[in-house]
Parts: C-alpha cells; sequence; structure tokens
C-alpha cells in the first residue's frame, strides 16, 4: 500500500482507509447541509423583498451569515478534501499567510466602492435620483 | 502518531529532504493555486468595489429564476443550486479517487476519475444552458421614461433595472408597436389563451395584443447597470475555462491510468495533483455563487 513517492518527503501521513472514507462522507454531509442553509438565506431574501418596507439591516445580517457559512465550506475543502490539514505547519503556513492579504485586499476595495458611491451621490444629485431606489416600490 | 514524532526530531532544512515533506510538484501546484486564488480574488473584489460603488443592483432572485424545461415558472435559486450540488459531488468523487490512489488500487482511481469527469461535463452543459438562457432570453424594459424595449442579459444590456410605476408601462406598451409587443404577448399572455408564434402575432394590430398580455405577471423594469453583464459573464466565463481545463486534465489522468503509467512510477502522485486544481474549482465557485447568486 505505501509507495516510496519521491526521496524528498521523510514521511507519509497513515491514515487508514477506512477512516480517511468516513472522514470524506462526513465532510460531504457538512458541505450539503452548509449549502443547503446558505439555499434556505437566500429564498429568506427574496420573501423579505417582496415587502416593500423590508428591514435592510435583516437582509444585511442574513447576507452576513451567508458569508461566514462560506467561509466554513472554503475551509473544509481546503483543509479535508486538498488534505493541507495533514500537512505539516511551515507548509500550511507558507499558503495562509499570504492569503491574508485578501483581509486588506477585500476592505480597502469594498471601502473605495462605497466612498465613490456617497461622493457621487452628494456632488451628483441626478445621479442619486435616477437610481435610487424610491421607499414603497422597492424589489418586487 | 508515529509520523509527529518523525516531524519533531527531524531537521527539516539540513538539505536532502523537502523541508515541507511534501514532493515538488504538488508543492508547486499549491503555489501555483494560490495565485489563481488572487486572480480570481482580484477578479470577484473589482465585481464588488462597481457593487458597492452602485445606488441600484439587480437582484440575483429575480435574475437567476428560470430551469430547464419550465418555460417562465419563476423558480429562484433553483437550477443554481443544481449546478452547485453537481461541482460539490464530483469534488467528493474527486477524493475518492485520490484515497484510491493512496491504496494502489487502479480500478477504483479509474472508476472515481469517470464519474468526476461526468460531474464536469454535467456542470459544464448546466452553464451553457444558463448562458444561452441569459443572452437570447428578451425581457421588456422602459428606455427613456417613455419606450418598450426588448433587452437580453448581454455584455452590452442589463433588464434588471428598478421596477417601472404600472400606469408609465402601461402608457409606455400602449405606445408600442406589433413588433414589441408580440414577443411580449408569446411571453406573457392572459391564462388559458391559446396563443400563435411570434411571426403571425405580429401581424394583429397593437390595440389587440395590448389586451392579450397579462399585466399581472408583466413586470416591467428600467435598464439595470451595465457592469453586471460584464462581470458576470467574465467570473463565470474564467471559471468556467477552468472546470473545462480541470475536465481535459482529468480525462489525460484516467488515461494515463488506464494505461498503467502510475502502477509503473509505483505512485498515484499525478492524480493528488488533478485533485487539487478539481477541488481549487469547487473552491471558486464557492464563491462565485456567494458573490452572484446568495447575496
Amino acid at each position: 500500500m505505501e509507495h516510496q513517492a519521491s526521496s524528498e518527503v521523510t514521511f507519509h501521513h497513515h491514515v487508514p482507509g477506512n477512516e480517511n472514507v468516513k472522514r470524506i462522507i462526513k465532510t460531504t454531509v457538512i458541505l450539503s447541509v452548509i449549502t443547503i442553509i446558505e439555499l434556505a438565506m437566500g429564498f429568506g431574501i427574496y420573501f423579505i423583498h417582496k415587502n416593500p418596507d423590508y428591514s435592510r439591516g435583516l437582509v444585511l445580517g442574513i447576507k452576513g451569515c451567508i458569508v461566514i457559512l462560506s467561509l466554513a465550506k472554503a475551509f473544509y475543502i481546503i483543509s479535508i478534501f486538498m488534505h493541507l490539514g495533514d500537512e505539516i505547519r511551515n507548509m500550511i503556513m507558507s499558503v495562509a499567510v499570504p492569503i491574508m492579504l485578501f483581509i486588506w485586499f477585500i476592505a480597502a476595495f469594498l471601502w473605495d466602492g462605497n466612498s465613490y458611491k456617497n461622493l457621487r451621490n452628494t456632488y451628483d444629485k441626478h445621479f442619486e435620483e435616477r437610481t435610487t431606489e424610491q421607499k414603497g416600490k422597492g424589489g418586487h | 502518531m508515529a509520523s509527529t514524532a518523525t516531524a519533531q526530531q527531524t531537521k527539516w532544512w539540513n538539505g536532502g529532504r523537502s523541508p515541507f515533506n511534501v514532493e515538488y510538484g504538488k508543492l508547486m501546484m499549491w503555489y501555483f493555486l494560490m495565485s489563481d486564488a488572487f486572480t480570481f480574488g482580484a477578479f470577484l473584489i473589482s465585481y464588488g468595489t462597481i457593487r458597492f460603488s452602485q445606488n441600484f443592483w439587480p437582484d440575483p432572485n429575480v435574475v437567476f429564476n428560470a430551469f430547464p424545461g419550465m418555460g417562465h415558472a419563476n423558480l429562484p435559486l433553483a437550477f443554481v443550486s443544481v449546478m452547485t450540488f453537481i461541482l460539490i459531488l464530483s469534488s467528493v468523487t474527486m477524493v475518492l479517487a485520490v484515497h484510491e490512489g493512496h491504496r494502489g488500487n487502479r480500478k477504483g482511481v479509474m472508476k472515481w476519475m469517470i464519474w468526476t469527469i461526468a460531474g464536469g461535463f454535467a456542470f459544464l452543459l448546466c452553464q451553457a444552458w444558463e448562458w444561452h438562457h441569459l443572452i437570447t432570453g428578451h425581457h421588456a424594459v422602459l428606455a427613456e421614461g417613455n419606450k418598450i424595449e426588448l433587452v437580453s442579459q448581454t455584455m452590452g444590456g442589463n433588464p434588471w433595472g428598478k421596477l417601472v410605476d404600472p400606469a408609465v408601462a402601461q402608457k409606455a406598451l400602449a405606445a408600442s408597436s406589433s413588433e414589441i409587443l408580440a414577443p411580449i404577448v408569446h411571453d406573457y399572455h392572459k391564462e388559458g389563451m391559446e396563443v400563435a408564434s411570434i411571426a403571425q402575432l405580429e401581424q394583429m394590430p397593437p390595440n389587440q395584443l395590448l389586451s392579450m398580455i397579462d399585466m399581472e405577471h408583466l413586470h416591467i423594469r428600467e435598464k439595470g447597470p451595465i457592469a453586471f453583464g460584464g462581470y458576470f459573464f467574465g467570473i463565470t466565463g474564467f471559471h468556467g475555462f477552468h472546470v473545462f481545463s480541470g475536465v481535459i486534465i482529468n480525462i489525460i489522468m484516467l488515461i494515463m491510468t488506464s494505461k498503467g503509467v502510475f502502477d509503473r512510477r509505483g505512485h498515484y502522485l499525478m492524480i493528488e495533483k488533478a485533485g487539487l486544481y478539481w477541488h481549487f474549482v469547487d473552491l471558486v465557485w464557492v464563491f462565485v455563487f456567494l458573490c452572484f447568486y446568495l447575496v
């Protein structure tokens, strides 16, 4: 069963066959359940939008939950399916640390877009009137 | 575990061995995927910047509500959830192929690789249908505040803008020609009404066509943000291209497996590397799904 893959590799990860399959099935169930919850929340937003005076804070909160659930899915795919969780710590860090750049990347550019919107709404009233949804007519 | 003890005693950086305890090609696959993650990330973040800069953005539940063979039934999120589950399942079959590879079981690897390839093809077919549906579908849109136009979801047009006040929409429809009204009647006619082909409808006078329209279900919108189409087709297209190349790589791996190449090498590391790429495609879809369909 064990193959000497390459002389660079010092030791192999011993995951017993049955245990590995069990772990794969468990992860599949977790990913499916999370996806179903996400879809249910997506439908939730759809029905909330049907009410013309829906709460924007509530929709934003649900969207936040969906983002967190997606990050959980990403963690399971990377850690279990791609077996990064089984690698040695230095190897994990050499991938995980550069990815942290995304925290700045996302925050800075969404902030920038939002700031552009605010500036345009302040100095270009025509843009604001033309593109803003009037209260009581929103959604559907 | 025995390996943990080995890990602590080994002098990783003395040379002669991989300090990360992985084969060179696999490590480089990880770094390639990391750089590809930044490419996809940059695309998605630029989409986010534009979206945040707009006062109005189309609701995905309105844009993506069609299902093959279901006509104009309003089924938000249904088709994309099918696509998502296809991709998750093909990711699972890929892990199982890698698992059989660890055990040196050629038959097992081949079986799971075939399922993975089938899943990839199914996903691509779904995407082809979805694109076709968006590009060829016509939607009545209020243009310049007073006239009706038929707009498709393309790179240059977006029919999913703000809802128009029904009185304004009615007035604009009344001023429209038969060529504009015929496709609208074809899609949104009153219940229980037998409707001829669009070519035949175009021969009818506008007044008659107008009376046939089901105003309950026809929601006339303004034009939406143009950027939506470019980002949607650009990013799902770039992802679809990754799926396509992943399918090709998997087919090559299947042929190599069936020829016994990996048995002769003594290891199935190539299956692991192809697997990493395939899981990455699934991983990207998690975020494409999130950014375009869910939020």
